[in-house]
């Protein structure tokens, strides 16, 4: 096998630049993106456990079209066939005017993407809390959404902390995905390095230990903010 | 738009595309035999009981497991070649990223489905004399797999929409052929709609046939 070796490329002008700003494009497309997931998730979520028939199918049928499309090929449905599907004006806006395409698609999708997979999350945090606890919400004279409100929600998000943070950590690596419609990130930004100066080794090293850092401070992290929202007495949460 | 929908474009290109089709299934397939084989190894390491086979395993499967498949794919198209000294083509280099990355996600499904056996099964297989690997293949793996069927078909499913991955290297899988189409014949609308309703159509189908089977195998 021959490779020279030659750590300092990554410290070098301009490659430590693109690596910091590969982080920073990264991290802002994660965090729009979660914003997005997490809210819309949590409605689609709330909206699949209600006794409504067609709030639950509407919920069923965006959680079913978006989970069983490849993220790279809404990704491209959303840069490339969305503007061609509105009314001229806005299309031209969209296409020419909108600022910064490549990270506003970049986020919408992958929150949209991920607001799928955090419904069904939330559905089933609710759905173990049981029956029992919205029977006697209701006896005690709530209303349903007070019920969510008061009783449903409080325990199942802290049931659901640990699939919410493995989720976090799935839009983080998806992330990567933005590559493909011009979104300079991590990954991106270690390509382009290998491309440029042929040292694949240290650029794809470096990305890797990127990730590695952020997956391990966010895990971290999470598992602090699960003991600190624990109910004392559950036994599915206090215990490691 | 939808009256200028052009169906000859997909029509006359529908040769093409079934190529990439059977690329797509070919990599789907091969990922999840490789990956299933080393999956079950390091989910056996990981129970093994000594600390070092489990040490290793463990930390393969995080390190997968905190990285994106795009960086793997990159990975392994950049390092394949440079180990075996010879240019092996996008194909093969993907394949390879495919089963170390799925093997990953397999283990740990697979470690859960050997828990999910009880301990009496293995005293059991212990106390008629049979060795651990006797034990493993004829008594504990049977009933894992089987207790484990719903959630494997469900990561095929993940691992087949994730094939589109390789689109990063080039490699002509099913939406690469699309894509292809879609930038000679000037048809990007027409392409990537029909991508995502083939996509849509056979994962819906395939999640919908688990949930079948999963409620007649409930036990």
């Amino acid at each position: 096998m021959q490779y020279n070796w030659d750590w300092g490329v990554i410290f070098r002008e301009p490659y430590l630049e693109w690596i910091l700003s590969g982080i920073g494009w990264t991290m802002s497309v994660s965090i729009a993106a979660w914003i997005l997931a997490f809210s819309l998730g949590s409605i689609i979520g709330i909206l699949r456990t209600t006794n409504n028939r067609i709030l639950r199918a509407i919920a069923t049928v965006y959680v079913e079209i978006f989970r069983n499309i490849p993220l790279i090929v809404q990704m491209f449905l959303w840069y490339f066939v969305f503007p061609e599907l509105l009314p001229n004006d806005s299309g031209m806006w969209v296409k020419r005017e909108m600022p910064m395409p490549e990270f506003t698609t970049a986020a919408i999708c992958l929150g949209l993407y991920t607001a799928s997979r955090v419904a069904e999350q939330i559905r089933s945090g609710i759905q173990s809390i049981g029956q029992g606890q919205n029977n006697a919400g209701l006896a005690t004279g709530l209303t349903t959404v007070q019920v969510y409100r008061y009783i449903l929600l409080p325990v199942g998000y802290r049931i659901m902390i640990p699939p919410l943070t493995s989720e976090f950590l799935t839009i983080f690596k998806n992330s990567s995905v933005a590559l493909t419609i011009g979104v300079l990130e991590i990954t991106a930004q270690a390509r382009q390095i290998e491309e440029y100066t042929f040292q694949g080794f240290e650029a794809f090293t470096t990305a890797t230990i990127l990730y590695i850092i952020v997956t391990s401070i966010v895990m971290i992290l999470m598992r602090v903010v699960e003991g600190r929202v624990s109910i004392p007495g559950m036994i599915s949460l206090g215990a490691k | 738009m939808f009256d200028q929908f052009d169906t000859n474009v997909i029509l006359e290109n529908l040769h093409f595309l079934i190529e990439g089709m059977q690329l797509t299934l070919l990599l789907t397939i091969a990922a999840i035999c490789g990956g299933l084989v080393l999956g079950t190894l390091l989910a056996l390491a990981r129970l093994s009981g000594f600390w070092i086979l489990s040490l290793v395993s463990s930390t393969y499967v995080n390190f997968f497991r905190s990285m994106p498949l795009i960086l793997v794919i990159f990975w392994f198209y950049f390092l394949v070649p440079l180990i075996l000294g010879q240019p092996v083509g996008g194909y093969y280099s993907v394949l390879i990223a495919f089963v170390l990355f799925e093997a990953a996600y397999y283990c740990e499904i697979i470690r859960a489905g050997i828990q999910s056996v009880s301990k009496g099964q293995v005293y059991a297989g212990q106390a008629v004399g049979l060795n651990y690997f006797q034990n493993m293949c004829y008594i504990v793996l049977p009933q894992a797999f089987r207790n484990m069927i719903p959630v494997l078909l469900t990561q095929a499913i993940i691992l087949f929409q994730d094939t589109s991955l390789v689109y990063v290297v080039g490699v002509k899988d099913f939406l690469v052929s699309a894509d292809l189409v879609a930038n000679r014949e000037n048809r990007i609308f027409e392409m990537f709609t029909t991508v995502a309703c083939v996509y849509l159509i056979i994962c819906l189908s395939g999640s919908l046939l688990i949930r079948k089977l999963q409620m007649r195998y409930a036990l």
